[in-house]
């Protein structure tokens, strides 16, 4: 069964929030949107962002880590969000695993918001219904876009490519192989949902320079006479034994 | 969790009626065991009714303030197989039904006798519709408290005892209800009604009070740590994406200073449990008037458990949402 | 919502343009329903971003219908004070009138009187060329208060930059260094590059105060304190010729290190190249006249001679009895007392981790050596088999720049660049068309008064690149001719002018009083001025005595934007422009174009939706101002209009007649069989739309490396009149042209010589060798007064103050906080979230702190231009950024005391470049029961006529609204 997925590696996300408002482009004006904004250009400006781009502090100066990190709706493979609505809105869809909020039957009771660990939904306060990330659901079968283009808006915006998308559970595909190589783990694993989405660690890149590496015979400074040979009246072995 | 009036308020409406119904029909048992005498039905269990009535109704009202789409309420029964709410959405109902047909006949004396039980015990529609409702009464408790036990991550909620609570406090609140209203209508009633009503408070203080133990105790499964993966013991969050807030900073938190939650904790622990004790007992020394303080402060109270029941509720989601710049 | 069954009618049409929701230039794909725009994304065809957009780029949407937007030419009520905002709607014939009367007035008299100043715009071919037609030497664009010591540093040293210049073959380094930026310019691609780079196992430093953006994901951060980069480089280099880690045979051939220098202190010519008599080709720009001390022969030769190899290192004595010493040697001397552990005390960084940055340097610049199999013949008739890499790449941006000590860090770090061999070559430093350049480029300003005269164009360019004094452009008394000051002694290497300091110069008439200020696409009552709120005031100012009395000291303000910035309130007319998506542009190789590694690329934007309102390209402005005045350019001999508009423009016009070299270099020639060179072709616009709006030549690759000593690139380039020499471009370790503003201060030689009181001032910068200083602000404060320093940094999803009107992007800034390290703010009792002080020498703000963990101890830092005034851009004026945001520039000072009365531009000595991250700083909490409200405020801006009303609910559609 296919599980499609987005796998988001901080190791290279510079924290642009490219992610976030094309995706919030796309969507908006798309069959998930409106989107809405409320006090576009007063105090306090708030919408709704299916993908919002995080930032931490690990660690203590000097050894500070500065992470950043997106997050958008986990599909996951046991979403708690899905049982808990009443109407049958909040649904998996079985063919690709993408968890998905139909509006027409949404009445806006907030109940998967709060069955989300995560924090992943949020309630379209003008047409007071439940959205969430679709996984570009609108994108990604669309016959009528070039091949390329079928993936998530966000996907191909990001400028390091930190986020991949794929099926997960093939385990060929590119994001089961990023997943099983660098180490991708899972928000939240106690809760037991799942998430279909993953993470990939920090990787550091060290040079080890070995002390004897620093000199070579070719140092150039041979070469102009700057590493002199010790003069021949300097003592040595030879003024004071014989073999 | 953000505490929403329109859920407190159906909450401790509807809990109170539950209570109030279970109370008519405890009272109507004991008649009908001979226990207590024969109360005017009409009054008392028809009045009664109707006021649970009312209570349900005002409480569903104030359900509808809940839902962004509340003409599309309809639909939120159709997943009854895995959703609490979907079931409370079932039930409420019913039992509303049951308590209004359980009303009507009282209220126009339609006691046809159906059978006779072993022990001469003759069963009319009210008894049947008594039995039905008390059965549907539970469920809804069960139902209510589930929606709120059922989510794992929500540890304050995440318990029997949420369940229990719902129970014991719709229960008292119930039964002092029909206390004070047996004031009125069915005052040889009182002394029985506050006692139970007085045994179901101390029972609520007992599991209220271990749910705030257990509460004060819990530690959190999830921590900065295992919400975005890193392990390292300082982690602290500096924006959360966007300044002007979002729904997960609206909903999933009371946006109180900590001595507002604790002021309200106190407040309902006072106001739902001894005062009102005291007020019984009182009502039992024959001060009976007392009653509706009693019950409206017990309300009140509720009220303000109610409030802290979700603003206690800690969301893991908060964990994503704690800085803005 | 329906999946798969979309609810919404498709998309019905694509049009492809280039993004500029900034400098990047993105190419991008905007789709459009109904007219209305719906969804741009990257264009996967274009070589910049190659489908990848950014945060602005994906919200031009959100700019495109702003609220904000200027719909209508507005001018000034009679009688409203600058910067009350009371205008009144007029039309464009109104506004041409005005302004060609006016003008002509002025050219008819003195066109020193207009000034023209554009900002972070990419069409100063144009804007450059209309100021030189109307004859006024007063002209500049933004890289002075930008990052001109960036381009300056580098191009006097390797003939090529950062910047839009050159830069990082991430490609192929393994060893990447970033110092001093955030996001810089090449936006996208370096995001795209970066991240390979980090795939495919590179090891990333970043050399920052911070650590944010890219500086997160660096494998080591280096907090450095801000201002003390030079030492740092510095101590590099002197490990790296300690331990024999530079690559020799590079700075042999490649660079002027093994130059011999003149060493008798009373010559005339101490401290220049000896040279010896060579047959030169005619046109010749840096005669090959120098000599080595061949190692060979023991003696001095011309350079390059076959067989050869000059010592770099030693002292020696020529026939004639003159001391000399390679210029390495000097070098080498300099940097002597330069050690890491010198470097520790100044900059905070260990010296084991000093030692450390040269040791990973060297060692890979020696061990890991690249070869391409790619021949190639050098200068010098060599030819090679192969193009060799060291794979340590570096980038540096603002960090460096925007101090007064910036020039010669900047240099430092061009040297050192060049001691690892990394110019030019794969995995290193890489030009982009038309760089390199000859040290300095060739383009000169006038150097005489008499270049300006009546109703002639100016003779020379207004902006150039001085080689010796007698390049400045300044009065026979030494005295400067530009309102800015730029190319006179006080910051003679002002290659691109000193714009933050125009309005206060104009403001007190010093050097003298103008009439016109025509200020385009920049914020200068807001964030592209320092001491802001004095600035604001100057602008208003009216004059007290004199025949003026009552006039404004500025009589006439002219403002082109596109939005109700800060800066629109102070006009007395303004001129309201598109949108990127409503006009044609050229990106051109006359400016700054989009050139990749591999070859020269230029690009255009092509209208994607009509006009809005009474909009006018500034373009089309400029050539309807132009040919009303009968500037040459814009009229036939007879006076009559020549170009119809601005794209007919782009298409006809040439620099000179025949000379068969326009904006645009693509599909040139009658059918666009041509390119750089070629006659006009008609139909050359469709051309590039129907390529993306971008033309990419890619050059053979054998031109594509060591571009500053490969023959076949050097005479490429001047076949196709990129270029005037095809001579080698010999990186300058040692600088002459700065000793030879050294030697006129010393009172040397035959040139000008700079006034009495800039002596010491000249004598002590122009150092041949970079060398250390403390930043000027620093010189002039008492640090334990002010012991901290505040930088500001670019957020990605931001561009200066132009995002605030943006409905997305500001909900992800709405405003600032000024962040302190938490030990430090404890120190203070500032608690995280705090309203504080902070306060400089010259004003103070109030504001929110955060703590963070990510900064060094010594500095404080805040997201660039976030705080706004009261109502600008169409905010509410309850607005976050008005009410919590702020901006440092009220804390920057745009001038220093200079001894006495005198003041001097707060920018480095040599180039003019705005020292804004030198100021220091201290901070306090606020007194109890101070409002909780950014301190300064100002008069609330409101809305002008003819702009949209702003709605307090938005759910964009894409959708024409029936
Ligand atoms: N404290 C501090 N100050 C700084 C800096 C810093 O780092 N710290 N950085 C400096 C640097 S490097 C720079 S480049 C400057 C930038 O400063 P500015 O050049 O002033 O840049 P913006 O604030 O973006 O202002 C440009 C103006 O262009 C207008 N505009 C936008 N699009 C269009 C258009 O299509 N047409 C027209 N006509 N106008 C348009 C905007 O409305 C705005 O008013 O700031 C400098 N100021
Ligand atoms: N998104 C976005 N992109 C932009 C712009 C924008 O406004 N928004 N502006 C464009 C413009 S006009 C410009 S000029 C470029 C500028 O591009 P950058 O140079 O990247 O811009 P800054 O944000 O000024 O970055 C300066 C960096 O230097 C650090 N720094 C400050 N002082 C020192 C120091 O002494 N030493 C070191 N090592 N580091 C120091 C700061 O912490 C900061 O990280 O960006 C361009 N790109
Ligand atoms: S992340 Fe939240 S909303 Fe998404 S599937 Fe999981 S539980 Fe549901
Ligand atoms: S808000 Fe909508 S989707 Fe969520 S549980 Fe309620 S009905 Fe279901
Ligand atoms: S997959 Fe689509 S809907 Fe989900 S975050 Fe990305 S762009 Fe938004
Ligand atoms: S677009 Fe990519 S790099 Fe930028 S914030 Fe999103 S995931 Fe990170
Ligand atoms: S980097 Fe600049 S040009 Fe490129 S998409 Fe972003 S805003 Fe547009
Ligand atoms: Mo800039």
């Amino acid at each position: 069964m296919t599980q499609l997925a987005l796998v988001i590696d901080l190791n290279v996300c510079v924290g642009c929030q490219a992610c976030v408002t094309s995706c919030k482009e796309w969507n908006t004006s798309g069959s998930a949107g409106p989107m809405v904004d409320q006090n576009p250009y007063g105090a306090d400006p708030t919408g709704t962002f299916f993908n919002r781009v995080q930032t931490f502090e690990v660690g203590e100066f000097p050894n500070t880590e500065t992470v950043h990190f997106p997050k958008s709706c986990l599909h996951c493979e046991d979403p708690p969000c899905v049982p808990v609505c009443p109407t049958g809105a909040s649904y998996k869809r079985k063919e690709d695993g993408i968890v998905l909020v139909n509006y027409d039957k949404c009445i806006g009771c907030k109940y998967c918001s709060w069955a989300c660990p995560y924090g992943a939904r949020e309630l379209d306060e003008q047409q007071q219904v439940m959205k969430k990330c679709t996984l570009c659901v609108d994108r990604i079968y669309d016959t009528s876009m070039a091949e390329a283009d079928r993936k998530p808006s966000c996907v191909l915006a990001c400028p390091t490519s930190a986020r991949l998308f794929g099926d997960v559970h093939d385990p060929e595909s590119a994001v089961s192989l990023a997943i099983r190589e660098s180490g991708g783990y899972p928000l939240m694993p106690e809760w037991g949902t799942h998430p279909a989405n993953h993470y990939l660690p920090r990787r550091k890149t060290r040079i080890k320079i070995h002390e004897d590496e620093l000199e070579r015979a070719d140092n150039p400074l041979k070469v102009d006479r700057q590493l002199p040979r010790p003069a021949t009246n300097e003592p040595t072995l030879d003024d004071f034994t014989t073999w | 969790m953000h505490p929403a009036f329109s859920v407190i308020f159906l909450t401790t409406l509807i809990g109170a009626a539950q209570g109030l119904f279970l109370a008519l029909f405890t009272v109507q048992s004991y008649a009908a065991f001979k226990l207590l005498p024969q109360p005017d039905a009409h009054a008392f269990y028809g009045q009664g009714s109707l006021m649970a009535l009312l209570l349900l109704v005002a409480g569903l009202g104030a359900s509808f303030f809940h839902l962004g789409r509340p003409e599309r309420a309809w639909r939120s029964a159709a997943m009854w197989r895995t959703s609490w709410l979907s079931r409370e959405v079932i039930v409420l109902p019913a039992f509303i039904g049951v308590v209004f047909l359980y009303g009507l006949v009282h209220w126009f004396g339609w006691h046809p006798v159906l059978m006779i039980l072993p022990g001469d015990l003759p069963v009319d529609p009210s008894a049947i519709l008594g039995v039905a409702g008390t059965l549907l009464a539970f469920a809804l408790f069960v139902c209510t408290g589930m929606i709120y036990a059922c989510l794992k991550f929500l540890a304050e909620w995440h318990s029997p005892l949420t369940i229990i609570n719902y129970i014991l406090l719709g229960g008292a609140s119930g039964f002092m209800l029909a206390a004070a209203f047996a004031a009125f209508t069915a005052p040889e009633h009182v002394g029985f009604l506050a006692g139970w009503a007085a045994i179901i408070t101390l029972l609520g203080l007992i599991s209220r009070t271990a749910s705030l133990y257990r509460n004060a105790r819990l530690k959190p499964k999830s921590t900065l740590q295992t919400a975005i993966g890193i392990k390292h013991p300082k982690i602290t969050q500096k924006t959360q994406g966007f300044m002007g807030g979002s729904f997960n900073t609206r909903e999933f938190f009371h946006g109180q200073p900590v001595a507002v939650l604790r002021g309200v904790k106190w407040f309902f622990l006072i106001a739902v449990f001894p005062v009102p004790l005291l007020l019984l007992l009182s009502a039992m020394q024959g001060y009976s008037g007392l009653l509706p303080a009693a019950f409206g402060l017990q309300y009140l109270g509720l009220l303000a458990e109610r409030w802290f029941f979700f603003a206690q509720a800690n969301h893991p989601q908060n964990l994503y949402y704690q800085s803005i710049a | 919502m329906q999946a798969v069954k979309p609810s919404v009618p498709p998309l019905q049409e694509v049009k492809t343009t280039t993004c500029y929701m900034c400098a990047c230039r993105c190419g991008i794909r905007v789709h459009l329903r109904d007219g209305v725009v719906r969804y741009i994304d990257g264009n996967p065809d274009h070589p910049l971003n190659k489908g990848v957009i950014c945060a602005k780029g994906s919200s031009g949407i959100m700019k495109q219908y702003s609220p904000a937007r200027l719909l209508k030419p507005l001018k000034r009520k009679a009688g409203a004070d600058r910067g009350a905002g009371d205008f009144e709607e007029i039309e464009w014939e109104e506004a041409f009138a005005t302004l060609a009367e006016r003008l002509g007035k002025i050219r008819a008299t003195d066109p020193k009187k207009f000034a023209l100043f554009t900002g972070r715009d990419q069409m100063q071919a144009l804007t450059g060329m209309f100021a030189r037609q109307f004859g006024t030497p007063n002209y500049a664009a933004h890289g002075g208060f930008c990052s001109v010591n960036m381009a300056a540093g580098m191009i006097y040293t390797i003939g090529g930059s950062f910047w839009e210049f050159g830069g990082p073959d991430l490609d192929r380094a393994k060893l990447f260094v970033m110092i001093g930026t955030a996001e810089d310019h090449h936006s996208n691609p370096l995001k795209i590059a970066l991240s390979k780079f980090k795939r495919d196992g590179g090891r990333f430093i970043s050399i920052n105060p911070v650590r944010t953006g890219y500086s997160a994901i660096a494998d080591e951060w280096v907090p450095i304190r801000p201002g003390t980069d030079g030492a740092l480089l510095l101590a590099i280099i002197h490990e790296i010729i300690a331990t024999g880690l530079y690559d020799r045979e590079f700075l042999v051939q490649y660079s002027n290190a093994g130059q011999l220098v003149n060493m008798a202190e009373s010559n005339d010519e101490f401290g220049f190249f000896v040279r010896t008599e060579v047959p030169t080709e005619e046109a010749c720009y840096e005669p090959q006249d120098k000599l080595w001390w061949d190692r060979n022969t023991d003696r001095a030769v011309v350079t390059h001679q076959k067989g050869a190899d000059p010592y770099l290192l030693g002292e020696f004595t020529l026939s004639d009895g003159t001391p000399v010493k390679p210029a390495f040697q000097l070098l080498q001397e300099r940097v002597s007392d330069y050690t890491p552990e010198w470097a520790s005390q100044i900059t905070g960084i260990s010296a084991a981790t000093i030692r450390q940055l040269a040791h990973e340097m060297g060692v890979t610049a020696r061990d890991q050596k690249i070869e391409l199999p790619i021949a190639w013949t050098d200068s010098w008739d060599n030819e090679h088999d192969t193009v060799t890499g060291n794979p340590v790449a570096f980038h540096a941006m603002r960090g460096l720049a925007a101090h007064s000590n910036g020039f010669q860090t900047i240099r430092a770090l061009a040297i050192l660049m060049s001691l690892l061999g990394t110019i030019d070559r794969p995995g290193g430093f890489r030009h982009k068309a038309p760089f390199p350049r000859p040290i300095p480029p060739c383009a000169r300003t006038p150097n005489d008064p008499r270049a300006v005269q009546p109703n002639r164009p100016l003779d020379g360019m207004a902006l150039g690149w001085p080689s010796d004094p007698d390049d400045l452009f300044v009065n026979d008394d030494g005295s400067p001719v530009r309102i800015d000051k730029a190319f006179s002694w006080e910051y003679p290497l002002s290659v691109h002018g000193l714009m933050h300091n125009a309005i206060t110069n104009a403001w007190r008439g010093d050097p003298y009083k103008i009439d016109t200020l025509l200020i385009f696409m920049a914020n200068m009552s807001w964030n592209s001025t320092m001491n802001t709120a004095e600035v604001r005031q100057m602008l208003n100012d009216k004059e007290t005595e004199g025949p003026n009395t009552g006039e404004f000291k500025i009589p006439f303000l002219v403002v082109c934007d596109a939005f109700h910035s800060e800066m629109t309130a102070f006009a007395d007319l303004i001129l309201p422009d598109t949108t990127y998506l409503e006009r044609h542009d050229v990106m051109s190789m006359l400016d700054r174009p989009i050139s990749e590694f591999d070859g020269p690329v230029d690009s255009v934007r092509i209208p994607v939706v009509p006009v809005s309102g009474d909009c006018k390209p500034f373009q089309e402005v400029l050539i309807e101002l132009g040919t009303r005045l009968k500037l040459p350019a814009f009229v036939t001999k007879e006076g009559e209009r020549k170009f119809r508009d601005y794209p007919d423009f782009v298409v006809n016009w040439e620099t000179e007649p025949g000379s068969g070299i326009g904006f645009l270099a693509g599909w040139r020639g009658k059918g666009g069989e041509k390119f750089l060179r070629g006659e006009p072709n008609p139909n050359q616009w469709e051309m590039y739309e129907k390529n993306n709006c971008v033309f990419h030549y890619e050059l053979p690759k054998s031109y594509q490396y060591m571009r500053n000593w490969n023959k076949g690139y050097l005479e490429w380039s001047q076949r196709n009149r990129i270029t005037r020499y095809a001579e080698p471009i010999l990186i300058h370790i040692y600088s002459e042209v700065l000793q030879r503003f050294r030697g006129a201060a010393q009172g040397k030689g035959l040139t000008r010589k700079p006034p009495e009181h800039l002596r010491k001032r000249i004598d002590t910068y122009f150092d041949p060798l970079p060398f250390y200083y403390e930043p000027l602000e620093g010189q002039v404060t008492d640090r334990h007064k002010y012991p901290l320093a505040a930088v500001t940094q670019r957020p990605m999803a931001m561009y200066h103050s132009w995002d605030s009107q943006n409905a997305w992007l500001r909900q992800i800034h709405t405003h600032n906080y000024l962040y302190v390290n938490t030990r430090t703010a404890r120190q203070q009792g500032i608690e995280d979230g705090d309203w504080i002080w902070v306060e400089s020498q010259w004003g103070k703000v109030r504001c929110m702190a955060r703590h963070s963990e990510a900064v060094e101890p010594g500095t404080v830092w805040t997201w660039n231009a976030i705080g706004k005034a009261a109502g600008a851009w169409n905010l509410t004026p309850d607005a976050n950024e008005s009410q919590k945001g702020f901006l440092l520039n009220h804390l920057i000072s745009e001038e220093l005391p200079a001894g006495g009365s005198a003041r001097v531009s707060n920018s480095d000595p040599i180039t003019g470049q705005a020292a804004w991250y030198d100021v220091r700083v201290r901070i306090y909490k606020v007194g109890a029961g101070e409002t909780a409200v950014t301190s300064p405020q100002f008069a609330v801006m409101k809305p002008y006529p003819g702009m949209k009303t702003r709605s307090s609910i938005l759910a964009f559609l894409g959708m024409k609204q029936k």
